[in-house]
């Protein structure tokens, strides 16, 4: 080699896999270099081609796709690719199209495959990766990917099964064991103008039968109408599994009626979506349903991770990843209740238990305490029953920190007896919280605006979102004052100019992304949604109600869509990486390890959450309180 | 352009391959002979199907006939590849003085020269390496008028080519890059066409090192990322070439 290609050999060395290789290999390699700079946009290789080379990305960003043209991996300066089609010795297997105007080192065959021979490490690199990659790569082109991809009509596979709601219970028994199905749908005979859809009235399934009707001894000739479950929730057979499955995770359902126009088509299983993927965490929560013990729960709390990791390297956006991971812990809560009712017996007086925070914003990921609360019915009487709720209380939250949810520091949990009150008096905090509001309490309460009611009398907690939606648009103080304390927090755009211009010497070592992004990025929307009045919870789906309200203008509104989508994932994908590596995962990230790609778009993202302040400064009139 | 003055200005005036085959007959010295008998692509040739090769001297001043070339790199590319295992680098003797600035800009130390050999000795590696190709340089005012006085001082004829300057381009490119007076009284900068400006801006990774070589490949890279964001791959030579 040439001393005077230094430069080019110095880049390559600073890189894996090329930082341990021998200095002979290192300068064959540099000498079989062939640079060329592509544009944004340039298809560099296509499906098909005879893979000849493999590419170094010397400068700019590449995108590399899976055969069905989605999006597989984004590939950044000092990254390879091109290397499976040479493993193979056949066709492009991921084709690769330029995202930025890049600087290319391509490296021929030749010199690949010598480099394989003759350097373990670089042979383990390309390999390893390739087997993994490639495994995943396949599996989820047969599974997950179908998940993603296909619509809830391909699962079904038979004519609706149902019933008149009048049909009495042996009779529906028969009908499901001759058309051997575990759900039967039932549909009002009355009105007979109706459309199906209208008509669909119950679900009974398998388990109702065991559980109301044989456990029970109920006659046979109980009307159905007594044991159906009704107020159903449904799901459009024009859309994605993945949807369906989120529907389950979140109503905590095995079935759902399919509803196609005004018909019904028939009904799909949690097995029917268990089959297109073995390990998904709908089969982890269907799982934690059949735990008996609270050890029980607590083993399989250490797949929660592994199905965590699992969706990120499925491309998983970070709706999905959040939603599944609150579905996860929902049903953690749900079952140890269930398993603590079993203990203590039933609950003396009606009940809600409330997810606060993240969890009720199905924002949920892998690091997170638990925040929850108890509505009580009025007619409960301290004296008398507090002892049974507050050792439920106890034992849901003992279970829920065996399973990995640690304790909330702020202790906003269902064992404060402040946050295991009786609705009436839940009615009043919140009344006092909007129409007395002090900046400083609202800075404590502020969790209590996302929030869920997740098993018992759920209606309780609908009835305190309700007053929350009512009378918060009202108040513009409590706006105002909200609105101070979201702007607390914020983006570290400052940080980014101190990284662009080094000679400032303030050089910080990480930037939370939680802290000064998502948060103070959903503080902000929270305060939005409570403005038009939503009842909307997760962030997405308040900026949907927002939008239909005109207070921010569409484009900006897709701005912050995509600004908290790309800090989530980022965030998610930090923390999944953490987690393969073997590390604790956290919300700190240094920006060497984040891609040219990643960093650029930080850096846009920041800026909307920037700018996004500063019109709540504006709207609200409303100054920080203080920095943090 | 380079000159011979013994060139008749008929030939001068012929395009670039008459000219080429018209010179073939004239050159004495083999190597340059050999050179012109390579030829030159017809000036509607698609700039995409053009061999070409990125050149660049580093030498002891600006001036042709005053100061001397001290070291040679050069790079063979495509607007498809920049072949680095043909890439090629030569520190040569100078003729004159080497001056302390340049000792300074380029690294090349009185010691390393002491070893080197003279322009002559290496001009059939050198040739081996541009016949058949169209130079690319940086800034035309150097490599072309150095060769020429070189080669007329040790053969005692002198070389004439077509060349095409990235920078050349660049000020193309950057019409308004002088500001007016008024626009630099209220502090506008020009444009600055100098190489690692001009590849800052299309986003070209900045090299520490300076020698001829790694400035030849700069330049290679620099001229790939003008043709695909202004020019079509189906741009003449000609419509390029000085």
């Amino acid at each position: 080699m040439q001393a005077e290609l230094i430069d080019i050999r110095n880049h390559l060395i600073q890189h894996a896999p090329f930082d341990d290789m021998p200095e002979e290999l290192v300068n064959q390699l540099t000498k079989s270099i062939e640079i060329s700079y592509v544009r944004a946009g340039t298809q560099i290789t296509e499906t098909g081609q005879i893979s000849t080379r493999m590419y170094y990305v010397r400068s700019g960003a590449v995108e590399i796709f899976r055969r069905s043209g989605e999006l597989y991996n984004r590939i950044g300066e000092g990254e390879i690719f091109g290397q499976f089609g040479l493993l193979m010795r056949g066709q492009v297997r991921f084709p690769a199209r330029a995202l930025e105007d890049s600087l290319l080192y391509s490296i021929p065959a030749e010199t690949f495959h010598n480099l394989f021979e003759n350097d373990e490490n670089f042979a383990d690199f390309v390999e390893i990766e390739d087997r993994s990659r490639l495994r995943s790569a396949v599996s989820r082109r047969e599974k997950s990917n179908a998940l993603m991809t296909s619509r809830v009509s391909r699962l079904i596979s038979r004519k609706t099964v149902s019933a008149p709601t009048t049909v009495r219970l042996q009779e529906a028994a028969r009908i499901m064991t001759d058309q051997g199905v575990s759900a039967l749908l039932l549909m009002d005979e009355e009105c007979v103008d109706k459309c199906d859809s209208d008509r669909l009235t119950g679900i009974i399934t398998d388990k109702d039968l065991r559980t109301r009707a044989v456990t029970e001894a109920l006659p046979s000739e109980t009307p159905i109408s007594e044991i159906m479950t009704e107020g159903l929730t449904t799901i459009r057979a024009s859309s994605y599994v993945f949807e369906a499955m989120l529907t389950m995770l979140h109503n905590n359902v095995h079935h759902l009626p399919v509803i196609d126009g005004e018909e019904v088509r028939g009904v799909i299983a949690l097995a029917d979506i268990v089959r297109y993927e073995s390990q998904s965490s709908l089969y982890l929560v269907s799982n934690i349903f059949h735990q008996q013990h609270v050890k029980g729960l607590k083993k399989i709390s250490n797949e929660v991770r592994d199905s965590f990791v699992r969706m990120v390297n499925e491309d998983a956006n970070s709706h999905m990843i959040g939603s599944a991971m609150a579905g996860i812990g929902r049903s953690f809560t749900q079952r140890l209740l269930e398993l603590g009712e079993a203990k203590l017996g039933p609950p003396p007086v009606p009940y809600c238990f409330m997810a606060l925070g993240s969890m009720a914003r199905d924002e949920q990921l892998v690091v997170t305490d638990q925040d929850n609360a108890m509505i009580l019915s009025d007619n409960f009487v301290a004296e008398e029953h507090d002892a049974y709720f507050l050792e439920l209380a106890k034992f849901v939250s003992d279970g829920l920190a065996e399973c990995g949810y640690t304790y909330c520091t702020g202790d906003i949990m269902a064992t404060n007896p402040k946050w295991r009150k009786p609705l009436k008096v839940w009615r009043n905090y919140f009344t006092d919280w909007i129409e007395n509001p002090k900046a400083e309490a609202l800075l404590n309460s502020n969790i209590f605006f996302d929030l869920d009611g997740i098993h018992g009398r759920t209606e309780f907690a609908e009835e305190l979102k309700a007053l929350v939606a009512d009378k918060a648009s009202k108040s513009q103080l409590f706006l105002t004052l909200m609105a101070r304390n979201a702007l607390n927090r914020t983006p570290p755009l400052g940080f980014f100019r101190t990284f662009v211009l080094e000679e400032d010497g303030k050089h910080q070592k990480t930037f939370n992304l939680k802290r000064r992004g998502t948060a103070p990025l959903s503080d902000l929307i929270r305060i939005h949604a409570l403005a038009c009045g939503s009842r909307a919870q997760n962030s997405f789906e308040r900026l949907k109600s927002i939008g239909k309200t005109k207070l921010i203008m569409e484009d900006d509104l897709s701005n912050l869509r995509d600004a908290l989508e790309f800090i989530s994932i980022v965030r998610i994908r930090h923390q999944a990486l953490t987690l393969e590596a073997g590390g604790e995962p956290d919300n700190n990230v240094r920006p060497e390890d984040l891609s040219p790609f990643e960093r650029s778009h930080l850096k846009d993202a920041f800026q909307v959450v920037s700018n996004a302040q500063k019109f709540l400064r504006f709207r609200y009139n409303s100054q920080a309180t203080r920095h943090v | 352009m380079s000159d011979n003055a013994s060139v008749p200005n008929d030939i001068k005036s012929l395009p670039w391959p008459e000219q080429f085959q018209a010179l073939a007959k004239r050159a004495k010295a083999p190597v340059l002979k050999a050179f012109y008998e390579a030829g030159c692509v017809s000036p509607d040739t698609s700039i995409c199907e053009v061999p070409m090769v990125a050149l660049d001297f580093e030498t002891t001043g600006l001036e042709s006939d005053a100061h001397s070339i001290v070291s040679i790199g050069l790079v063979p590319f495509t607007l498809d590849a920049i072949v680095l295992g043909q890439a090629k680098h030569w520190i040569v003797r100078p003729k004159l003085p080497l001056h302390q600035m340049s000792v300074t800009f380029h690294g090349i130390t009185h010691a390393d020269i002491e070893k080197a050999p003279d322009l002559s000795e290496i001009l059939e590696e050198v040739f081996a390496s541009l016949n058949g190709r169209i130079p690319v340089v940086h800034f035309r005012h150097i490599e072309r008028p150095f060769l020429d006085v070189a080669l007329q001082y040790r053969l005692n004829e002198g070389i004439r080519f077509p060349l095409i300057d990235t920078m050349a381009i660049e000020a193309h490119l950057q019409p308004g890059r002088q500001p007016s007076f008024f626009k630099r009284l209220i502090g506008e900068k020009p444009v600055s066409i100098r190489l690692s400006d001009s590849r800052m801006r299309y986003g070209l990774p900045h090299y520490a090192a300076h020698n001829a070589l790694i400035d030849a490949i700069a330049t290679a890279e620099l001229l790939q990322a003008q043709i695909q964001h202004h020019f079509s791959l189906q741009t003449p030579i000609g419509d390029l070439w000085l």
